[in-house]
């Protein structure tokens, strides 16, 4: 970056020392996710997200309760199913907070004075990006690690094999984090009418889940697994569920997913292509928001 | 009813790209009934499962939420709603227009979507198809109603819908029976049960108990949504 910028006016140099790209990064991720908790906003904005990570945590609590009590260790959900089994609240929370972070700047034509400092296009979008799929993660790792370690306290047999799901639960929450923040943004990003992004995040997930849903139950009635099993790539939930049983070795929690170690690295290549789609799309979106 | 606010409000909610999300959620299901009926999966049990699964319960809530909350919802968030208030037209009037324009919005995208995937799913099959344009209407009413209302009462009015629509709805609706019969889709589809011989399609609540019930929501959110039109405190955009 050279060091004139157009803040360097020519009333008063700055002779001290420049931050840097990595700085107005990470400012601008820190920004974000607290936006996305609704820190630093007033109570209000806070009501929602706070209330969604609660009732997150509610089966997680309630599993490791019975498992205590009733001494019953298979009764602890399994680690990789958590998201998919509460993917209702995952989705609402995805809706509420994505419109925060990838409309508000759009709505209120600001977008400009971000991008009349010395803040990179790019960067911008992948701290916007990377802040809304830590807030996820964060939404799901959570009660997964509440589980884990409530497993843990009330000794769950098998500690080595818990442990190994743990950590592939993990890496099933940071894959849904990224695909949801991916689908997320780019919805909001292109609503910026106030309500209507979330209603617009939402209908997407429950559109393609719905449809999904539907033809797999129809495809299934006529004994065609195969359709059943690949239809699943078009609903994000099963998308990532698919990479979960076929890559990372987990039980099945989606309603159908297809065989083979072939459709989990397709699943997963789907994936990365929703992140990087994402992407390049947010970030034509912002270059171009509020120029006109 | 206040020919200005409704033609305001319309275009509001009809403008530039706002149509389009409108459109494309009755489109899929139409081009889902398409597809069924050219692969010849159009016999009762699936039609009914697509009509409830996909028009009653997805397409119905989705739209009656995004149209419920938008005539009003945005107004109230960035103040406009006071260049509304601040003439000499009664609170009432104001928010049956908004509230019969979510109405219009969601027969128009919603109940006649239903109607073209029924035709094109089952023909007139078991009378099918009008029992389900029926139940979709009444249902859209008292959702659109239910949403207006909220919308008045919360600025996380879009937020606390879902949670009633996704949450209370579907999710409890499926542990706790009681959390069942106490939503506005079972008594939707009390109405349909009500209109057609087809077995696929039976609801938990009675017609006898659902008809008061919608009735008695659509009115209630009706005047609570008036009532609080009237001491509407404006605060600042956040």
């Amino acid at each position: 970056m050279s060091t004139s910028t157009i803040h360097d006016i020519g009333y008063r140099h700055y002779e001290g020392r420049r931050s840097g790209r990595a700085y107005v990064m990470r400012s601008l991720y820190v920004h974000n996710l607290r936006a996305a908790f609704g820190l630093g906003r007033p109570a209000r904005a806070k009501v929602m997200p706070f209330l969604l990570a609660a009732i997150m945590l509610l089966p997680a609590a309630g599993s490791v309760a019975v498992v205590a009590v009733a001494k019953r260790p298979e009764a602890l959900m399994r680690y990789s199913s958590y998201a998919v089994t509460l993917q209702v609240i995952i989705a609402i929370f995805l809706a509420t907070q994505a419109p925060v972070l990838a409309s508000r700047e759009i709505r209120f034509h600001t977008v400009p004075l971000y991008f009349s400092r010395p803040v990179g296009h790019l960067d911008f979008v992948l701290a916007k990006l990377g802040a809304l799929a830590t807030a996820l993660f964060a939404l799901m790792a959570v009660p997964v690690t509440v589980l884990y370690i409530g497993g843990l306290v009330t000794k769950v047999p098998d500690s080595w094999h818990q442990f190994l799901h743990y950590l592939a639960g993990l890496a099933g929450c940071v894959l849904f984090a990224l695909v949801l923040a991916a689908i997320g943004t780019v919805v909001a990003a292109f609503t910026p009418r106030r309500g209507l992004g979330v209603a617009a995040v939402i209908a997407v997930y429950m559109i393609t889940s719905t449809f999904t849903l539907i033809i797999q139950g129809i495809a299934e009635h006529q004994t065609n697994f195969t359709l059943a099993g690949w239809i699943g790539l078009l609903a994000p939930f099963n998308l990532v569920d698919i990479v979960q049983v076929r890559l990372l070795g987990q039980a099945k929690s989606a309603v159908d997913v297809p065989s083979g170690t072939f459709s989990g690295f397709v699943a997963l290549a789907l994936c990365a292509l929703i992140v990087a789609g994402s992407i390049a799309v947010v970030y034509r979106r912002f270059r171009k928001a509020g120029l006109s | 009813m206040n020919a200005t606010i409704a033609m305001i409000t319309f275009r509001a909610m009809l403008g530039r790209r706002r149509a389009l999300l409108l459109l494309a959620l009755p489109a899929l299901l139409i081009v889902l009934a398409v597809v069924l009926r050219w692969t010849g999966n159009d016999d009762l049990d699936i039609s009914a499962d697509v009509l409830q699964q996909f028009g009653l319960a997805t397409l119905l809530p989705l739209l009656a939420l995004i149209a419920g909350t938008g005539v009003i919802g945005p107004e109230i968030d960035d103040g406009q709603i006071m260049y509304v208030l601040t003439k000499p037209i009664p609170r009432q009037v104001i928010v049956l227009t908004k509230l019969a324009v979510a109405i219009v919005l969601v027969a128009g995208f919603s109940v006649v979507p239903t109607l073209l995937a029924g035709l094109l799913l089952t023909g007139t099959t078991a009378q099918l198809v009008p029992a389900f344009t029926v139940g979709v209407l009444v249902g859209g009413v008292a959702y659109s109603a239910v949403f207006v209302a909220l919308a008045v009462l919360s600025r996380n009015a879009v937020t606390i819908g879902l949670l009633y629509a996704l949450v209370w709805e579907t999710l409890l609706g499926s542990f706790a029976p009681g959390a069942k019969s106490a939503s506005i889709q079972q008594w939707a589809l009390s109405v349909t049960d009500a209109l057609t011989p087809a077995s696929p399609v039976s609801s938990s609540v009675d017609l006898g108990v659902a008809i008061p019930l919608l009735v008695a929501v659509t009115v209630g959110a009706a005047f609570l949504a008036a009532f609080r039109l009237r001491s509407l405190t404006i605060a600042s955009a956040e």
